[in-house]
Formats: C-alpha cells, sequence, structure tokens
C-alpha cells in the first residue's frame, strides 16, 4: 500500500471483567415474527442518558456492565481524547488514577487505563463514549440478546470496542446529578392486572408482601422468590387455578409477569422469549421497567394494582 | 364466527384472542390492510401466536389507540364473516404474499411411523398429504427464524411426543398439534419428525435472515 497509514481509530481494550458486561443499544423492534426479541439497553432510561449527555444520537451503543469490574484502555493515535459518560446504577469511575462521579462527562486519552467499580446501589452501570460504540450491527442493532444469542459478543479481556461517530450534536451539560434511586428493599412496582390473571387462583397474592429477586435473575427475566425467610411471615405463592386446557403460547413484552408451575412469577426484563406458554398475570407499568432492572439478587420488591389508561400509570 | 376479545396488557400493549389460528392470520392481515400495523399506524410491534395477537403502541401513542384500532378491526371482520359464511382455512388467500416458498424433503424422519399409526394412514399417504396441500406461516417464535405453519391437510393433527427429544437437528420437519414446522438450528425439541431439509431456515449474513416470515405460503415437496 503506497498510501500513509491513517491515524488509528480510538478504541476501548478490555483488560478485565467483573460482572457480565455487554453492548447494548435500543434494541432491534419489530422482528417478534420471526422470532427475534427487541433485547437493547435493560434501563433504558439510564442509557438514553448516557447519550444525551455525550450529544449522540439517541440509538448509539454503550456498555451494559453488571455490578462493576469493568476496566478497559483507550487506544488509538497518540494524545487522542475519547470523552466519557457513566449513568445507571451509580459507581465509581477511574480515569487514568483520577475518579469521576457518574453523570459526568470526563475526557480519557489513549493509553488512559478507564474502570468501573462496584456500583453502590442497582445493577446495571451504563458506559458510554461520545459516538457510540462502533462494534458490527446484527439485525439493525449492537444489542447482545441472551436469550437469542445474537448481536455482539459478551465483553471478555481483549475485546476491541471501536469508538464510533453516531453523534447528534454538541454535549451541553458537564454532568448531571445521579437520579435518586430506590432504597434497596424499597422498590415498588405498578402492575397492570391481566391477560392472565384468571388463570391463577387468587392474582392478589402477587400485590401481598415482599418478593426477593432470585440469583437467577439475569437479562431475560427477575426471578421472583418470597421475602427474606424469617424476617415475614410468608405471603404464598401464586397457585394455578383449575384448567382442564393449557395456555396457548402468546406474545410477551417487557415487565410481563409470567406465573410458572412453581408459583414464583418471572418479571420479563429485555431479553425475555417472545411468545411464552405460562400464564401472565399482570404486566409492570412501562415507567417502571426499568427501575426493575436495577433491583439485585436478594433485594426485595413489592407490587401494586394500577388501572391502564389512567393517570397512574405516568401517562404514555 | 369472528370473535374476537380484547385483554389487558399493561399500559403500552392490548393482547387479542381469537378462536383459532387461521383467525389469528385472517385478523394479521386485516390489521395490515387497514394500515394499523404499518408505518404510519399506531402499532409498533405485532406478535401474532396460536390463539392470540399481541399489539404493542408506537411510542408517543397511547394505547387506547391500538385498542380502537383493534376493536374495529374485529368488528369488520366479525361483519364479513357473517356475510360469507364458512370462513377461510388461514391458507393462502391473502393477497398479502408474493409467491410460494417451497421447501424440498426428504421423508426419512424418525416419527413418520408414529404419525402414520396416530393418524391412520400410511406412510405414503402421511407424505401425501403433507405435500398435498399448501400451508402459511402463522407466527413465529420458539427461536430465531422458526415458524409456524397452519392451513395444512387437517388429517395430519398429532400430539406433540410425549417425551420430547433433547436434540433435534436444523432442517428437521415436524408436526405437533395443528401446526407443521422446520426447526432452524438444532435444539431441544418434541415434535414428530417427518423428514428433513438441506434449505437453511435462518442465516444471519442474508436478508431477510428469516426464510419463512408471518403471511408467507408454504408448500413442501418431496425431494428426490
Amino acid at each position: 500500500m503506497s498510501t500513509p497509514a491513517r491515524p488509528a481509530r480510538p478504541a476501548l481494550l478490555v483488560h478485565r471483567v467483573g460482572g457480565p458486561a455487554y453492548v447494548e443499544d435500543t434494541g432491534r423492534p419489530g422482528q417478534a415474527g420471526i422470532g427475534v426479541g427487541r433485547s437493547g439497553a435493560a434501563d433504558r432510561a439510564a442509557h438514553a442518558l448516557a447519550n444525551r449527555l455525550l450529544g449522540n444520537a439517541p440509538g448509539a451503543a454503550a456498555l451494559e456492565v453488571t455490578l462493576g469490574g469493568l476496566e478497559l484502555e483507550v487506544t488509538g493515535a497518540p494524545g487522542a481524547v475519547v470523552w466519557l459518560c457513566l449513568t445507571g446504577a451509580p459507581a465509581p469511575l477511574v480515569v487514568a488514577g483520577r475518579e469521576v462521579g457518574p453523570g459526568a462527562l470526563v475526557a480519557a486519552r489513549t493509553g488512559d487505563r478507564v474502570a468501573v467499580g462496584t456500583p453502590t446501589r442497582g445493577l446495571r452501570s451504563y458506559l458510554a463514549v461520545r459516538g457510540g460504540i462502533d462494534v458490527p450491527a446484527v439485525l439493525g442493532s449492537r444489542s447482545h440478546d441472551v436469550l437469542a444469542g445474537i448481536g455482539p459478543a459478551p465483553l471478555r479481556p481483549g475485546t476491541v470496542l471501536p469508538v464510533g461517530d453516531e453523534v447528534a450534536g454538541q454535549p451541553v451539560v458537564d454532568g448531571v446529578p445521579p437520579a435518586p434511586g430506590s432504597d434497596p428493599g424499597d422498590v415498588v412496582l405498578r402492575v397492570v392486572r391481566g391477560p392472565r390473571d384468571d388463570w391463577v387462583a387468587d392474582a392478589g397474592v402477587l400485590t401481598t408482601g415482599a418478593w426477593r429477586a432470585s440469583s437467577r435473575t439475569d437479562r431475560v427475566g427477575m426471578r421472583l422468590e418470597r421475602g427474606e425467610p424469617g424476617t415475614e411471615a410468608p405471603a404464598g405463592l401464586l397457585r394455578a387455578a383449575d384448567h382442564d386446557a393449557s395456555l396457548p403460547s402468546e406474545g410477551a413484552t417487557r415487565g410481563a409477569l409470567q406465573v410458572p408451575p412453581s408459583g414464583e412469577p418471572v418479571l420479563f426484563l429485555a431479553d425475555h422469549p417472545v411468545t411464552g406458554g405460562y400464564p401472565v398475570v399482570g404486566v409492570v407499568v412501562d415507567a417502571d421497567v426499568d427501575r426493575a432492572a436495577q433491583v439485585r439478587p436478594g433485594e426485595t420488591v413489592r407490587f401494586r394494582w394500577v388501572r391502564a389508561g389512567t393517570d397512574e400509570t405516568g401517562g404514555s | 364466527m369472528s370473535t374476537a376479545r380484547l385483554l389487558p396488557y399493561g399500559d403500552r400493549a392490548v393482547l387479542v384472542e381469537v378462536e383459532d389460528t387461521p383467525a389469528v392470520v385472517r385478523l394479521v392481515d386485516a390489521l395490515a390492510v387497514a394500515g394499523a400495523t404499518g408505518p404510519e399506524g399506531p402499532v409498533a410491534e405485532v406478535v401474532p401466536a396460536a390463539r392470540t395477537v399481541l399489539l404493542v403502541a408506537r411510542p408517543g401513542v397511547p394505547v387506547a389507540a391500538v385498542r380502537a384500532a383493534a376493536e374495529r378491526t374485529a368488528a369488520e371482520q366479525g361483519d364479513r364473516a357473517g356475510d360469507e359464511a364458512g370462513a377461510s382455512t388461514g391458507a393462502p388467500e391473502a393477497a398479502l404474499d408474493a409467491g410460494t416458498i417451497e421447501i424440498p424433503v426428504v421423508y426419512d424422519g424418525p416419527d413418520l411411523a408414529e404419525v402414520a399409526a396416530l393418524t391412520g394412514l400410511s406412510e405414503r399417504e402421511v407424505v401425501a398429504a403433507h405435500t398435498g396441500r399448501p400451508w402459511r406461516v402463522a407466527f413465529g417464535g420458539f427461536a430465531p427464524g422458526f415458524a409456524y405453519l397452519v392451513g395444512g391437510d387437517p388429517r395430519l393433527h398429532v400430539p406433540r411426543r410425549s417425551e420430547p427429544r433433547t436434540s433435534v437437528p436444523a432442517g428437521a420437519v415436524g408436526l405437533a398439534g395443528e401446526f407443521s414446522g422446520v426447526y432452524p438450528r438444532s435444539s431441544p425439541g418434541g415434535w414428530q419428525l417427518l423428514g428433513r431439509t438441506d434449505l437453511v431456515l435462518w442465516d444471519l449474513d442474508r436478508e431477510p435472515p428469516a426464510l419463512l416470515r408471518p403471511g408467507a405460503a408454504v408448500r413442501f415437496t418431496e425431494a428426490t
């Protein structure tokens, strides 16, 4: 080749991964008919906030980091600068040995080490870079779907994440204070009853007492168990009503509370199955699903019935 | 008669329940014709299934608009069904299709004899029944690229295997209940396997990646 080498594009090189870390964007809508769910960031609001702060296009891909532990290095031309921002579960972000708070815009130069620490609360932090993560899109999205097994592979040491150019404007603020999160054990999710509340003996069991997020919680769903053993009278499980037929599989959305025969519901999150065969007793209001995605295994949640189409659901 | 029931599904979606899978196919067609599921319509996501169609509202569109579109379309369908006694089977009469996808099958599946026994047909008659009538993709799900086909010969309705297989190879062609289908990739599965095809059902390097999409007409042929 006779042309001089172009300066290397900036990229983030993964050195260490703690909890699961994925590339996620706003997902791949409209493909349920071929068995592909939407996927995308589990906490959509936190993901969108990071892109907004950096002046990125809304659909730019960022890193979803579960319980911290991610260490990266900025690579590229000498002296090149990338801008980073961390949202979602508030965690210390250390750039070249200097700690910055969540929600702040921070510059990192070629050679700088970047580390996402353990969040003080919440489960999923979003580390975004100005321009977005530019890995190849699959079916129109740079989201890893853990259920369908499509999209960019989970991060591991050695993964190279090129920085893209999906910008929509200039950043207008230096940062924002972290969103006021709920205290652990204080998460109340609003839920609209149905469509299959008549398939359990008493759907009211759902809103009675606390449920604990199981350790088998992932991007597919939050599996719920009954509250802390010994600390509270057991409030019971969701028992099947008598039906002589089985329910044919039907479409599902984020926020659906599906009840398997165990009586312990599963709250569907970003990578939920497109269709499910167990009855859905209620569906968490869309505005509350992001909060559900920040509940750690072992923490408790409660549910409160609301009616759809009222001010109670926070509008549409 | 078309009797659709609208069920609540959170604050952003509506679940429409109809009497059978052909009615699902007709409702999805009718919603498309009415523009409800098009780029200008209120519906962002359509998830057809065996007895239901889940309709998710487009961002910024109130779910009431989705509910209204579903009610209107279902009511129009009800009127039409009243006019035309003997409604369709969901076979590919709708004008939305472009051509029929042909799937060549080698009919040497491990459950061919079992299907013959269950249906009272000979193995050759099972093959003739499976290839004799066109099928239609009613919905997807289970795995990327898996399509539930309806509208075939009703004599082929057989139950799932009582013991699912831990591994079914990609390309396996099977029956379960009123459906026929082709496994897009190796997976566990409980369908009765009639044979296999060399066609690739799911290929991410192809556009579109799924060979069989909802609404598509399909004909199985015997590979020689």
